[in-house]
């Protein structure tokens, strides 16, 4: 298991710089930062003067070999829109990326797997056909259409919770949190059920059709011979068995809803690292595009790492078949 | 009643007064884009001016009109030598941190403004030397008398010397260095609003400041002030509907309509200092993008007559504009000096008389070209153009669109030679006089002029006309020149203007903020309506 975990480590490395890469071929289509950076009134030779500055002259593997070695250190440069440190705008805006997303993932994996579990077991219920019927339209509708949804029913119409913003914070060292305080956590209320509501119909839907599938399967069908009670065929020998596709489409869903919070984040004027990054498109920040970048790229290397040896534990077949190698 | 028990009333209702006196009046306030830096001088550009036009002032300010007020400075006046104006400071002017303003610091601020790394320093290559004369006197040495040096001094904030020593702030960020300038979050002014907290992007928090020394001339009923970006549209006007604020900067005009009728709010629509317009390529022999072969069909003026003739701009502003702009026929909004009635009046639509044009050119059939437009800098600007598209196909002019980012469409522009051929741009002119227009849009390219002129126009006779004008001290005999230059222009059609841009603010109905036509408010001057 160490070796794999070393091999899945060096891979990593290789899949990041392979993204860097090709995200600086890329920034030259993005347009030229001076042109924000600059006012109205600047001249030719200004423009000249601060692109040389920039070096953004040096043709690009120049440029990129910089990067990376800056990068190793641990060096972002500074933002060429708001002059701060890459870095400690990654790290100010961090913490409401995470807060979200993992709220979101416990949000649609908790609730995804019970609905899912209730929809297999009673499969002609009325009360599943409903759950069914309405995870068509969590598939179906765009985040952003289902952000504005709730925020015209639940901000606008009812008032109950705010339409924008993280609302107080409260800061333990350099993280910062909404859990702590009402508005903080009213304020998580809508981003969490915007960003997990696609995730929870997704899971939802795997974890039924799984469940369906491994009911049939003979082993279950031996269980109800040995005379184990239904309940606890269920929930121990069948969706057990369930699990490991779901941990995997989990584990890559939350890589994602990390990463991809941009909708989300946007809809709501979320300060995380998703509309730090539609802002540096827009302006052009080629440093905080980078770092962003990379930084999206080591979430899915890590998830990825995390799934690959969370399959260890739920599957004893993976386990017994190292142990039965050994033996040889 | 004991003396005890008289006080101890006395002093309940001595504080209930006080209380009923300083009101707190919290402003929320939320526009789509945050201000880029506190730093004054780093950032040439309207919404870190706006916020900054709160906690910092300028020497001379601008009301929402575009008048010039007094600020920092309480008089100006040429000297005998016509190279020097004299600025007369105002006294008893505190920092928030409690220093002195003086002379120094006006001294230093301007000559911050105008190092290499300043992003101001394109509206002060005209001084030569800033100079103290006593501690509340300057003088500005110009290389060549300027006449309309203040009109350029708008948006330029004192900062304090003694405090910028102590942060070392003297220096406006180089973004060469890898370090955060502390200017950037942090503030000390002598505006009416002090900062309290700063996050980018997130949120801004003033508050006002007592010690105000403009507080018996302005309203100053604002007690703090919570500034909020919020980039999207829907979620910017649900925060509006919702309460949670009280004045959004920038409605989209697709909610205008529906936002009027809502008697708990009040929309505010009024002209921007702003003007959209189309340009094209008038001095290359041939067109890369179009399919005439050596020849370019946008160098005939027939040709460009006829397109500015087909453009129904009535049609664009009631359809793609929904009634918010102003059609027009000069890039010059109307409070800037030299635009006439006449010069704005757009001509009027006429499809034979442009065809007849367009076959005496020499295209009966038309030709085909490439318009470039940004897609997230003007309202509504993708629109515009692809409505405009379909007006020149009535000449047969067969126009590819390439709509794209802000940060690529101006480097299309800004590139020398220019890498496009016909284009959309929108101009605003900060000094309000027509010479920044010329400047920039119609003289050759050239050294610190023409930057943004892509035509490639190039008239000797109106570069000459243009280069008089910064040193002519006769006002009459200037305006004189630029209704010339206006006309020989207009008579070039060098570029097809399409209309004024206008801005919309909503607010809850107990305030009633005035459109700025800088689009730069100031909070100083709004005061609460008494229910």
């Amino acid at each position: 298991m160490f070796a794999f975990a070393i091999r899945s480590l060096a891979q990593g490395v290789l899949v990041l710089v392979t993204v860097a890469f090709i995200a600086f071929s890329m920034f030259r289509f993005v347009g030229d930062p001076v042109v924000n950076m600059l006012g109205q009134e600047a001249t030719q030779q200004d423009r000249q003067e601060l692109t040389e500055r920039l070096g953004l002259n040096d043709p690009w593997p120049i440029q990129f070999a910089r990067f990376l070695g800056d990068a190793a250190q641990g060096e972002f440069g500074v933002s060429y829109r708001q002059g701060r440190k890459v870095s400690d705008l990654i790290k100010e805006r961090l913490p409401a990326t995470l807060e979200l997303a993992v709220l979101s993932a416990i949000f649609a994996t908790g609730l995804g797997v019970l609905l899912g579990v209730y929809a297999a077991i009673n499969r002609t219920g009325i009360l599943s056909n409903l759950i069914m019927s309405l995870s068509l339209i969590g598939v179906s509708l765009p985040t952003f259409l289902i952000g504005i949804g709730l925020i015209y029913i639940f901000a606008v119409e009812l008032r109950w919770l705010p339409s924008f913003g993280r609302g107080e914070v409260v800061r333990l060292g350099w993280w910062s949190t909404g859990l702590l305080t009402e508005s903080g956590r009213k304020s998580l209320i809508l981003p969490v059920l915007t960003l997990g509501f696609f995730q929870l119909t997704l899971i939802m839907r795997l974890v039924r059709a799984e469940m369906l599938e491994v009911m049939r399967a003979d082993f279950i069908r031996f269980a109800r011979a040995r005379g184990i009670s239904d309940r606890s065929i269920e929930l121990s020998h069948a969706l057990r068995n369930t699990l490991i596709p779901v941990v995997t489409i989990a584990g890559l869903q939350l890589g994602s809803v990390i990463a991809f919070a941009i909708v989300t984040e946007t809809v709501f004027q979320w300060p995380g690292l998703g509309a730090l990054f539609v802002n540096a498109v827009q302006f052009a920040d080629v440093p905080v595009m980078s770092a962003y970048l990379m930084f999206v790229a080591a979430v899915f290397v890590i998830v990825n790492l995390t799934v690959d040896l969370l399959y260890f534990i739920l599957d004893p077949r993976l386990r017994s078949g190292r142990r039965v190698a050994k033996g040889h | 009643m004991t003396t005890f028990r008289k006080s101890l009333w006395l002093a309940l209702i001595a504080s209930t007064f006080a209380v009923g006196v300083a009101e707190a009046r919290t402003l929320k306030w939320a526009r789509s884009g945050d201000s880029l830096t506190l730093d004054p001088h780093a950032q040439n550009e309207g919404p870190t001016h706006t916020l900054s036009h709160q906690i910092y002032e300028p020497l001379i300010i601008r009301d929402h009109t575009g008048k010039q007020l007094p600020a920092l400075a309480t008089s100006w006046k040429v000297t005998s030598d016509p190279t020097v104006w004299e600025f007369k400071l105002r006294t008893g002017v505190k920092f928030h941190d409690g220093a002195e303003f003086d002379a120094d610091d006006v001294v230093f601020s301007l000559e911050r403004a105008m190092q290499p790394t300043s992003d101001m320093k394109g509206l002060l290559t005209s001084i030569e030397k800033v100079s103290k004369v006593d501690a509340h006197t300057v003088h500005i040495k110009t290389k060549a008398p300027n006449p309309l040096l203040p009109n350029n001094l708008g948006d330029l904030f004192m900062m304090d010397k003694g405090w910028s020593e102590k942060n070392n702030v003297t220096k406006v960020q180089d973004f060469k260095n890898k370090e955060e300038n502390f200017a950037v979050r942090n503030a000390n002014g002598t505006g009416a609003f002090m900062l309290v907290s700063r996050e980018p992007d997130v949120k801004t928090v003033l508050k006002r400041n007592d010690n105000y020394w403009g507080k018996s001339e302005v309203p100053l009923e604002i007690t703090e002030v919570v500034y909020t970006p919020i980039k999207a549209d829907a979620t910017r006007v649900a925060a509006l509907l919702s309460g949670e604020v009280d004045f959004v900067q920038d409605l989209p005009v697709q909610d205008i309509e529906r936002l009027r009728k809502d008697n708990k709010l009040r929309v505010n629509s009024g002209p921007e200092n702003r003007t959209i317009f189309f340009g094209f390529n008038i001095g290359d022999k041939d067109l890369k993008s179009d399919n005439v072969e050596g020849k370019n069909p946008f160098a005939d003026v027939r040709v460009r007559q006829a397109m500015n003739m087909v453009v129904n701009r009535q049609a664009i502003q009631r359809v793609v504009m929904r009634g918010e702009s102003v059609p027009t026929g000069v890039i010059a909004p109307p409070f800037v000096n030299g635009w006439t009635k006449e010069l704005d009046t757009p001509p009027a639509v006429d499809v034979a008389a442009a065809k007849k044009l367009m076959a005496d050119a020499g295209y009966p059939n038309g030709f085909s070209v490439t318009l470039h437009c940004p897609n997230d800098r003007y309202v509504n600007d993708e629109a515009i153009c692809q409505a405009a598209v379909g007006m020149w196909g009535q000449l047969g002019i067969k126009v590819n669109l390439v709509s794209q980012s802000k940060s690529i469409h101006f480097t299309l522009i800004q590139k020398q030679p220019p890498e496009s051929d016909f284009y959309m741009l929108g101009w605003g002119v900060p000094t309000f006089d027509s010479d920044y227009i010329f400047s920039f849009l119609y003289h050759t390219r050239a050294g610190s002029r023409g930057s943004w002129n892509a035509t490639r126009y190039t008239n000797p006779e109106v570069d000459t006309m243009i280069q008089s004008l910064s040193g002519e001290t006769d006002l009459a005999k200037r305006n004189a020149t630029i209704a010339k230059i206006w006309s020989i222009l207009h008579k070039d059609v060098v570029y097809i203007p399409l209309h004024h841009q206008t801005l919309a603010y909503g607010m809850k109905s107990d305030l009633d903020i005035p459109v700025d036509v800088s689009n730069q408010p100031k909070l100083k001057m709004i005061s609460f309506k008494r229910s």
